[in-house]
């Protein structure tokens, strides 16, 4: 089974509201001191891949589209003991819409060769656009199924289980498939070992251009095609929270239920 | 121009559907188009007939193929009547289905899909749509640059289109040619809590984050959620650590609910789950960190340790219920 996992990587999401800025101009977060991390849901998939290689066999090859600071998340994944790295390089555009992503990574895909199996994240942690690996599906001419938290290989196809709104389903299908991966109880990415993050550090990893994988560099650049971002700014909520008193924990709890009762018989 | 919106028939015309007309009758007046409802799934006739009263003609896709969701039979049906119909803009909620193949399907049409919309505009004859972006940090105004302008919407943000006295509109049958071979199928699907109201459309809602330190205590969460009519739900740290099934989860990439009163038990207040309960009226917290950001949000809270809050609030809730 060659798999292929799409990794993106985002501003650290984590960063606490309070210190979170805007640049109006470039209408983008300001970066300030946060780190780029790898997506949760990217490496949600490429743990779900490396518990599919456990069972089936195969190859698993992290593909990143960024600029130059895109090898850390690949170095992060070569440590969690994907096989093969590709790093595209972004050199233009800082955030490029969701087709041109998709468009690139087809064409990186169809260069790297063969393949059974893409995965994404569900969406990313920064724009949460959700709409990448549906879009790649369609670039490559091949089917998708989207929230997928397990894969098997079943007797005749892949056995894949994803969430739906108010439980899962389970599909067959054939390869090659593309998958969107959310996450569940048992995909949480590993930690990687101390000695393969140093492992990780010597392995090579492939560099290939927008001109080497047959993608119009300059219409990248230019962005904008499929939407574009008119403006942005943090939305203000002041709401002042009230804290029960009293002299007892009894008498504080006393309180609390009452406020609960109270707004529960205004609804 | 024309504006399509797309209903699964196995939901009925819920909230999240009318929210849908209600978007897209608006996008239709002010583009001076009309308003063509889809219904797609097992025939159901009186889904059907609700949309003749609220849109301007009703397209039926109830062939027999379609009688269970299939992400590529689906996908190949929307796809041929939008190409028929050449609408301005393909509308959906934000289920499951609809964000599976809202992008797949713009593709297809040449068009840009957006998803997650909270508010709709028109701008020199450009479709605007507003979401939240970073997490519930920010929120963004996205102009889609091709048409149709597919796009998935957080259904309940939008009030519900008018409805007339009666079924007026004409239901039609598109032909549609279904006779592919599908390379996935779904073969078994389950729903969790079948029966139970949805999460979406509770009033109150009592939900659990990991700091309740494991799945026993949602047991005590359920007793205090029977006393008050509410359900339960979960931060993401509580499902991915098993304690609940995924499909309790609030937030960004959860469930967007809207309740007259929130109870975070235990929650942090990340942005990505407060971007599920941006429609809440009232939050009230329990917390044993009184600077937990969840408190930046709340009408009411507690801090303390929710071991100590829950069996007093069991009592108390109890006693002034009689
Ligand atoms: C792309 C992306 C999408 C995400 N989507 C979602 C989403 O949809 N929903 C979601 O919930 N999260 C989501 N997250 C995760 C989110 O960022 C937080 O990590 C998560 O919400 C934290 O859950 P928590 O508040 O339960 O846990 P924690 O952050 O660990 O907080 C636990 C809280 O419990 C309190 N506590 C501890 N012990 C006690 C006690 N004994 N009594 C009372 N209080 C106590 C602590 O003070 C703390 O405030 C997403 C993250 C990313 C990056």
């Amino acid at each position: 089974m060659n798999i292929i996992v799409c990794l993106k990587q985002i501003l650290d999401p984590e960063v606490p509201a309070r210190d979170f800025r805007i640049d109006a101009e470039k209408k983008e977060a300001v970066r300030g001191t946060a780190n780029l991390v790898t997506n949760i849901f990217c490496e949600n998939a490429l743990e779900t891949a490396l518990q599919l290689r456990e069972k089936t066999g195969g190859r698993i090859t992290a593909l990143v589209f960024a600029p130059e600071s895109g090898e850390d998340a690949l170095r992060k994944a070569l440590a969690m003991k994907a096989d093969e790295a590709v790093l595209v390089i972004n050199d233009g555009h800082p955030h490029p819409d969701p087709l041109a992503v998709a468009h690139v990574l087809a064409a990186a895909i169809s260069k790297i060769g063969v393949f059974d199996l893409v995965m994404v994240g569900r969406e990313s942690g920064d724009w949460g656009v959700g709409q990448t690996g549906g879009l790649l599906a369609e670039e490559l001419g091949v089917p998708c199924i989207s929230f997928v938290d397990n894969l098997e290989n079943g007797t005749d196809g892949l056995i894949v289980t994803r969430q739906t709104d108010n439980g899962w389903e389970k599909a067959r299908s054939t390869t090659p498939l593309v998958v969107t991966i959310t996450n569940n109880e048992y995909n949480v990415p590993r930690i990687p070992k101390t000695r393969d993050i140093m492992m990780s550090a010597r392995q090579p990893i492939t560099r290939l251009t927008l001109d080497e994988i047959g993608v119009d560099a300059a219409s990248i650049r230019a962005g904008g095609n499929y939407y574009e971002i008119v403006d942005i700014s943090i939305p203000v909520k002041e709401v002042t929270c009230e804290f029960v008193t009293g002299d007892s924990l009894d008498e504080r709890v006393d309180q609390f239920a009452k406020r609960i009762i109270e707004v529960t018989q205004a609804l | 121009m024309d504006i399509l919106i797309i209903s699964f028939s196995n939901s009925d015309y819920d909230r999240a559907a009318q929210g849908v007309a209600g978007a897209g009758r608006n996008l239709a007046t002010v583009l001076g188009g009309r308003l063509r409802a889809v219904v797609i799934g097992p025939g159901n006739a009186a889904m059907n007939s609700r949309l003749a009263a609220v849109a301007d003609e009703v397209i039926v896709a109830d062939q027999a193929e379609l009688a269970e969701y299939q992400p590529e039979i689906f996908l190949q049906a929307l796809t041929s009547i939008c190409r028929d119909a050449a609408p301005a803009a393909v509308l959906f909620g934000n289920d499951t289905y609809s964000q599976e193949l809202a992008p797949r399907l713009a593709h297809r049409l040449s068009g840009s899909a957006a998803g997650d919309g909270i508010e709709l505009a028109v701008d020199n004859g450009a479709i605007r749509v507003r979401r939240s972006v970073y997490g519930g940090k920010a929120v963004a105004t996205i102009e889609l640059k091709r048409s149709p302008a597919v796009l998935w919407l957080r259904a309940r943000a939008f009030e519900p289109a008018p409805e007339k006295d009666s079924a007026t509109a004409a239901i039609t049958r598109p032909a549609v040619d279904l006779s592919m071979r599908a390379p996935t199928q779904i073969i078994e699907r389950k729903s969790e809590g079948a029966g139970e109201a949805r999460l979406e459309d509770a009033r109150v809602i009592i939900s659990g984050g990991r700091g309740l330190g494991g799945p026993e205590p949602f047991a005590d969460l359920q007793d205090v959620a029977g006393l008050i009519g509410a359900q339960l739900a979960a931060s993401r740290a509580a499902c991915d650590s098993g304690w609940c099934p995924p499909s309790w989860q609030v937030g960004q990439t959860g469930k967007k609910v809207a309740p007259g009163l929130y109870i975070a038990v235990a929650i942090r207040g990340a942005s990505q789950h407060m971007a599920g309960i941006s429609d809440a009226r009232v939050i009230a917290a329990i917390n044993i960190d009184a600077d937990a950001p969840i408190f930046k949000h709340c009408r009411f809270g507690i801090v303390e340790d929710y071991k100590n809050v829950i069996p007093l609030l069991k009592e108390k809730l109890a006693a002034l219920q009689r």
